[in-house]
């Protein structure tokens, strides 16, 4: 047994932050809020849809983001579940947007998303994001299969500024694949990471009372139960992309929706009056954790998963 | 990020299996929970079939008569034993965990040889004398005093929540040797005999009924210099060499159990009836990815472990796994109350005198807060408080 990480995926990490912070630092993950900076209230819903970067799209695509598990004959690199879930914990941390998991899963399958060139969403609880911006629409791969377009689609104004939504006539369950809230999930552990950070690094430089606020432990405890609840999901998420355990992984997505959702919460507590600007990014992590959540097994399901298997 | 054993891994695991279904049966019936001497009988028994088998001092290094094993083969151990049903560690446990540890660090060549192989062989039992009345998560303010006369340490006070004392044959004790020094550097660590005149032990009943702690009084007992472990005021460092030798491994066992109760507690509210409460099974569920998560959280410390090996460096993830353990533990045992219902009200029932004592484990060994405080200060950076 050697539950840690091989040398390559650190490597693989490393690299896939390296490319992010060059390719999608905080100015572009400003600029993918902007057209919600102008539409504060009032706005009606569907006018300020931000846009999908397309050069990024195939960027990622020349990544591997979304091919790096097919086999080397259709241009994947053979790699396994836990590479992925680094991959995804990454896109997590910064918050990345677009259907990243609907086009990796689709890669092999629909033309066009191994390489980006093609951008694949999909519908989960009769909501699509991103349908604009997407090529093809997928279904569930265990569902009738196929690319289909969605008829009689609303937009929905979003409360995530970075991903926009439609609503969709049928009322679709969430894919029953678990890959999906696996990669999810190792998005919500990025996230829940990221935050915990944040809060950590604005507690060391905030001061008031004439200490930094990092120095109460009221601050500090809150800060410690972060790192408790990422480490928690960090262990769940691994260890259900190696066994790819079902029940480990609705295990791993329960945990990391709640360390996502949770750690931002706690992280805007610890910004204070800073945390409810829309200027700070603290918002945007919330945002997308419930919008993951959401769209993903719900706690309940998970649970109820988990019980019927004791 | 593999977890499968290794060929090796399995064969040790293989081998202890065999031997474990081999001898349990031959064990002698379990002393009653309050016979304290024939559980210190019961707990030495168990250890010198350790011993004879060759399991004894598993994770010990080799030249303190240890086995040597590598942080994986003794998270094995811990998990065959406990499936098994082997009994714990117990009496032992001071010996085999902590002072032993620390002699084996820090001890001279005559004080290995005197007090580690009556430890490896289930000969003599040792308790823990650190915490006191008025040093409990303050632990270094502790105001023990021992005052040099000649040879000897004359040592006057009292401490508390010492395990088996009544049954001890030796105590570590934390003395402060320099009342002038800072609090942290004018303590020593001495092993003390239990049966050296002026020694009181008071048995001290917990909320559970049950007496595994005491209080111990000290007045002017005479502890030759030579039992002093390392440094004349040098006891703090002493003791914390050993805290950091945890190697993820603390909560194996129990982590086990635990998930074995879970399994136990579902099965029985599917027969009392009350598995068709959608609360009950939705926490019976989070349960099981709370204690699957610290499986695998285990499982992540000691590869962690084993890679720092040649180090034997600390590790504060024991912190980050025992602040979520010891909650879960808690809410284990007050869903196990749920699936009771009125039937948790009897202390004869399984797992009721199980909700009681869990409630210690976010105060024992460091409460919740302090390890808050570890984890923020020791892991994030974030500055002392004033």
């Amino acid at each position: 047994m050697d539950f840690q990480l091989t040398d390559d995926q650190r490597a693989l990490r490393a690299g896939v932050r390296e490319m992010l912070r060059r390719r999608f630092g905080r100015e572009a993950l400003r600029a993918a809020a902007a057209p919600g900076d102008a539409a504060a209230p009032g706005l009606a819903a569907g006018d300020a849809e931000p846009a999908l970067d397309r050069g990024l799209w195939r960027e990622l695509g020349a990544a591997g983001f979304f091919s790096l598990r097919l086999p080397e004959s259709e241009g994947g690199a053979e790699l396994g579940l836990p590479e992925a879930v680094l991959v995804f914990e990454e896109a997590g941390r910064v918050l990345l947007p677009g259907p990243l998991v609907a086009t990796h899963l689709a890669a092999g399958e629909v033309p066009g998303a191994a390489s980006g060139e093609t951008v694949v969403t999909e519908v989960s609880r009769g909501l699509v994001p991103w349908l604009n911006a997407a090529d093809v629409v997928r279904r569930d791969e265990a569902a009738e299969g196929g690319v289909v377009r969605v008829a009689g689609a609303v937009p929905v104004r979003s409360v995530d500024p970075t991903t926009p939504l439609h609503r969709v006539p049928e009322a679709t369950g969430p894919g029953t694949s678990p890959v999906g809230p696996l990669l999810t999930a190792a998005e919500q552990l990025g996230s829940a990471a990221r935050t915990c950070e944040m809060a950590v690094q604005y507690a060391k430089e905030r001061e008031q009372f004439g200490q930094p606020i990092g120095a109460f432990q009221a601050v500090k405890h809150l800060c410690a139960q972060m790192l408790v609840r990422a480490e928690v999901a960090r262990g769940a998420v691994y260890a259900a992309a190696v066994t790819g355990d079902v029940r480990e992984i609705a295990a791993a997505a329960l945990l990391a929706d709640e360390a996502a959702v949770d750690n931002a919460r706690d992280c805007l507590q610890v910004y204070g009056g800073m945390g409810f600007t829309w200027e700070a990014d603290v918002h945007l992590h919330l945002k997308r954790a419930w919008l993951r959540a959401e769209l993903g097994w719900s706690a309940g399901e998970a649970e109820e998963m988990l019980a019927a298997a004791l | 990020m593999d977890l499968t054993y290794t060929a090796e891994e399995e064969d040790f695991r293989a081998r202890l299996r065999a031997w474990l279904q081999r001898v349990l049966p031959k064990l002698p019936p379990r002393p009653a929970p309050d016979d304290w001497p024939g559980r210190r009988a019961y707990d030495l028994g168990w250890q010198r079939m350790l011993y004879d088998a060759g399991y004894a001092g598993l994770h010990w290094p080799v030249d303190a008569g240890g086995q040597g094993a590598t942080p994986t083969q003794h998270l094995i151990y811990l998990e065959e034993t406990e499936r098994a049903g082997a009994p714990y560690v117990g009496a032992n446990f001071v010996g085999l965990l902590h002072a032993g540890p620390t002699i084996a660090a820090v001890g001279t060549a005559d004080q290995r040889a005197r007090w580690l192989p009556p430890v490896l062989r289930g000969d003599e039992v040792w308790c823990q004398g650190f915490s006191e009345p008025d040093a409990g998560s303050d632990l270094a303010s502790l105001r023990t005093r021992a005052v040099r006369d000649g040879d000897a340490y004359v040592v006057s006070g009292t401490k508390i929540w010492t395990s088996h004392a009544e049954v001890a044959d030796w105590c570590e004790l934390l003395v402060r040797t320099d009342p002038d020094a800072p609090k942290h550097r004018g303590i020593s660590w001495l092993a003390m005999p239990m049966d050296a005149p002026g020694v009181t032990v008071r048995p001290l009943r917990t909320l559970a009924g049950s007496t595994e702690f005491a209080e111990m009084f000290l007045d002017e007992v005479r502890v030759p210099v030579a039992n002093r472990v390392g440094a004349e005021h040098d006891g703090w460092r002493v003791t914390m060499v050993t805290l950091s030798f945890e190697r993820g491994t603390a909560f194996v066992g129990e982590v086990v159990a635990c998930r074995r109760t879970l399994g136990q507690l579902a099965a029985e509210a599917r027969k009392n009836g009350r598995w068709d409460d959608p609360v009950l099974r939705r926490r019976l569920g989070r349960l099981s990815a709370e204690f699957g998560a610290l499986w695998r959280l285990t499982q992540w410390n000691v590869s962690e472990a084993q890679h720092q090996r040649t180090g034997g460096v600390p590790g504060t993830g024991g912190s980050v796994f025992k602040l979520r353990y010891s909650h879960a533990r808690q809410e284990l045992y007050d869903t196990a109350a749920a699936v009771l219902g009125p039937d948790s009200l009897d202390l004869a029932r399984e797992w009721n005198l199980d909700r009681l004592s869990a409630l210690s484990y976010t105060i024992a060994a460091g409460t919740s807060q302090i390890q808050r405080d570890i984890v923020a200060e020791r892991i994030l950076g974030l500055p002392k408080g004033r």
